[in-house]
């Protein structure tokens, strides 16, 4: 069953003066596997958050369809059960803070949802410890450090336990240990609970970690497939202003001094077991 | 040489008396060269947007003091006012620096309160904008309509057109495409090196850190932890996992293949790296 299904996509943002438009899409199809964990890639304006603004009908399509679980988000009816089944993380969580107090703010969607009092209680708890913001739960949100917030966005999205999480880079005010415990939840969700991740990024050590990669570059998906295939093609990256996980890159520079290096390894050890094959170290 | 910045036992406290009080920077002390290039990194909350803040004067200290040139910050008003077009700030979050109705404006905000003439401000702004890769034609768009990485070019711009001493960069890098990111660094470095500017970057990035500074500036729970170059504090790996840091991509590679028994000095950069494996393959 697909979750997300875009076809023939058009988008043009209209300026306030009469006739200023911006397009961003012509004609995008994308279909997203439900249980699925797909990463989207895409240098600097090329779409990405347009189009994830499609997929819970904050934006609705100027052309074409978008359907999410069968569901058409232009259908207005649909509105409540479209947000209940895909949650978002938006790019920048001040934008999301809702409430003055934090376990107030991450309760505030599944409230809205319609899900049961004594049921958020226990949803919001478990949400604020996944993401190690429990301690600060009767704190101000908007008096938080910038990662803080964040965590407190993921925390939200978790709390609503939808069948989809759109992430719209959401470990970009991450410490490493942050960033690593928001992939390893998001991770979890995805194979202990099934649930569907989309998952926006300029870190493309946490695209590797995902089941396919989807990279969009103005407006065009120029390259979808397994993170191993997606970044062996090291050159076609950076010509589209992306680059592969440092594993590869450094791979890359040492080929050019002869080796023959692959450049599918994505984690540390099978780089360096295969340096050391290289350094003619056995 | 005297130290264009110093901190002399900084401490802050935010919402002093309340059930949230919360000292966020606790007696610090550093000093800071002209011309440097610093990297201070840190778990979230760790309190590097606080110190940040203290350097161009937009926070005042609970106690210890901020000297710029050797005088302190908050010694009187005009030079509090001078302070923070001296030392230009981009804000972790740039929606909080952005407020005009064209980034062209938003860019000429800085120079402009600095009482430049229109020709010189209108030099600044192109400038500016080209340092981050923005377009002409993007100069005379709202900010609001950008996407998230270019919202954070015309930050930088807008701090970069003040043309300041001391330039601090809360999270720069978060939000922008890695050519982009690699790119404005590199124009970042050519600033620093044509102006003798001093740069201090906050960064969860120790790739980006171990590649462009000299220096770091490691905080834990509200204090300076470390103080060196990167060599120094990367080979501290252990203490940094156990402060929710981590230590380069290469590093970690390069560890391992030392452990495997091949005879290979730490690097911290991928450039290190290649010219470390050029030498062992060159001994052979
Ligand atoms: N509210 C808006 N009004 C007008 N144009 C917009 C608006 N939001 C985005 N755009 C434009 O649409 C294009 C796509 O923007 P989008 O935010 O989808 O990019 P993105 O891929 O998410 O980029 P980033 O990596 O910087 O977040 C950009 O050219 C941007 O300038
Ligand atoms: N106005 C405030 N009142 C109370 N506590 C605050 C206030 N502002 C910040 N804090 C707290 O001070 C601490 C340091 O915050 P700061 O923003 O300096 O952290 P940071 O190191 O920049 O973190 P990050 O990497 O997440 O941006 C945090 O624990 C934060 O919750
Ligand atoms: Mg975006
Ligand atoms: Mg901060």
């Amino acid at each position: 069953m697909s979750a997300i299904k875009v076809e023939k996509l058009a988008y043009s943002y209209v300026g306030l003066e009469q006739g200023q438009s911006v397009k961003v899409f012509e004609d995008l199809d994308l279909e997203i596997e439900q249980g699925t964990f797909v990463a989207i890639l895409g240098s600097n304006g090329s779409g990405k958050s347009t189009l994830a603004k499609h997929f819970n009908a904050i934006l609705l399509p100027g052309g074409g369809k978008c359907h999410v679980y069968g569901m058409d988000t232009a259908d207005e009816e649909l509105l409540i059960p479209i947000r209940r089944s895909v949650g978002m993380v938006f790019q920048n969580p001040d934008n999301q803070i809702v409430a003055n107090v934090v376990e107030e703010d991450v309760a505030f969607a599944p409230e809205n949802l319609g899900v049961a009092s004594p049921m958020i209680r226990h949803r919001v708890d478990n949400a604020l410890k996944q993401v190690g913001m429990y301690h600060y739960r009767t704190h101000a949100p908007h008096l938080l450090s910038g990662g803080q917030k964040q965590r407190i966005a993921i925390a939200g999205v978790i709390a609503m336990e939808p069948r989809c999480i759109v992430l719209d880079e959401p470990t970009a005010m991450l410490d490493p240990k942050g960033r690593r415990e928001v992939m390893e939840t998001v991770a979890r969700l995805n194979k202990e609970k099934g649930i569907t991740v989309v998952l926006i990024t300029h870190h493309m050590d946490e695209a590797a970690k995902a089941d396919r990669v989807v990279v969009i570059h103005k407006g065009v998906v120029r390259a979808d497939g397994r993170p191993k295939e997606v970044f062996s093609d090291i050159d076609y990256m950076h010509e589209l202003g992306l680059a592969a996980p440092e594993t590869v890159e450094l791979c890359h520079e040492l080929n050019k001094l002869g080796y023959a290096l692959p450049l599918d390894l994505l984690e540390s050890e099978d780089c360096a077991q295969a340096l050391y094959n290289a350094l003619g170290g056995n | 040489m005297a130290p264009i910045l110093e901190v002399r036992n900084l401490t802050h406290v935010y919402s002093a008396g309340t059930p949230f009080e919360h000292r966020a920077v606790d007696d610090m002390s550093f000093s800071v060269q002209r011309g440097e290039f610093i990297g201070i990194i840190g778990h979230t909350g760790s309190g590097k947007s606080t110190l940040m803040q203290h350097l161009n004067g937009l926070l005042k200290p609970t106690s210890g003091q901020v000297l710029l040139d050797g005088v302190d910050i908050h010694s009187d008003k005009k030079f509090t006012r001078q302070a923070r077009f001296r030392v230009g700030l981009v804000f972790q979050y740039p929606e909080y620096q952005l407020f005009e109705e064209t980034v062209y404006k938003d860019i000429a905000f800085g120079p402009k309160n600095m009482g430049l003439k229109a020709e010189e401000i209108d030099r600044r702004v192109r400038e500016a904008a080209k340092l981050v890769g923005l377009t002409d034609a993007q100069l005379e768009v709202s900010p609001f309509d950008l996407s998230g990485g270019q919202k954070r070019r015309v930050a930088i711009a807008g701090v970069i057109a003040m043309e300041p001493e001391v330039l601090i960069l809360d999270e720069p890098t978060a939000g922008l495409d890695p050519a982009s990111r690699a790119g404005i660094l590199e124009n970042i470095e050519t600033y620093r090196k044509t102006k003798n500017a001093t740069i201090m970057m906050v960064s969860h990035s120790m790739n980006d850190v171990a590649r462009l500074t000299e220096r770091l500036l490691v905080l834990s729970g509200s204090k300076l932890a470390m103080d060196g170059t990167p060599a120094q504090v990367f080979t501290r790996a252990d203490e940094l996992l156990d402060m929710g840091l981590d230590i380069p991509d290469v590093t970690r590679v390069f560890l391992r293949l030392k452990q495997l028994g091949l005879p290979l000095e730490p690097v911290y950069t991928i450039e290190q790296a290649v010219a470390a494996v050029k030498k062992l393959k060159e001994g052979k």
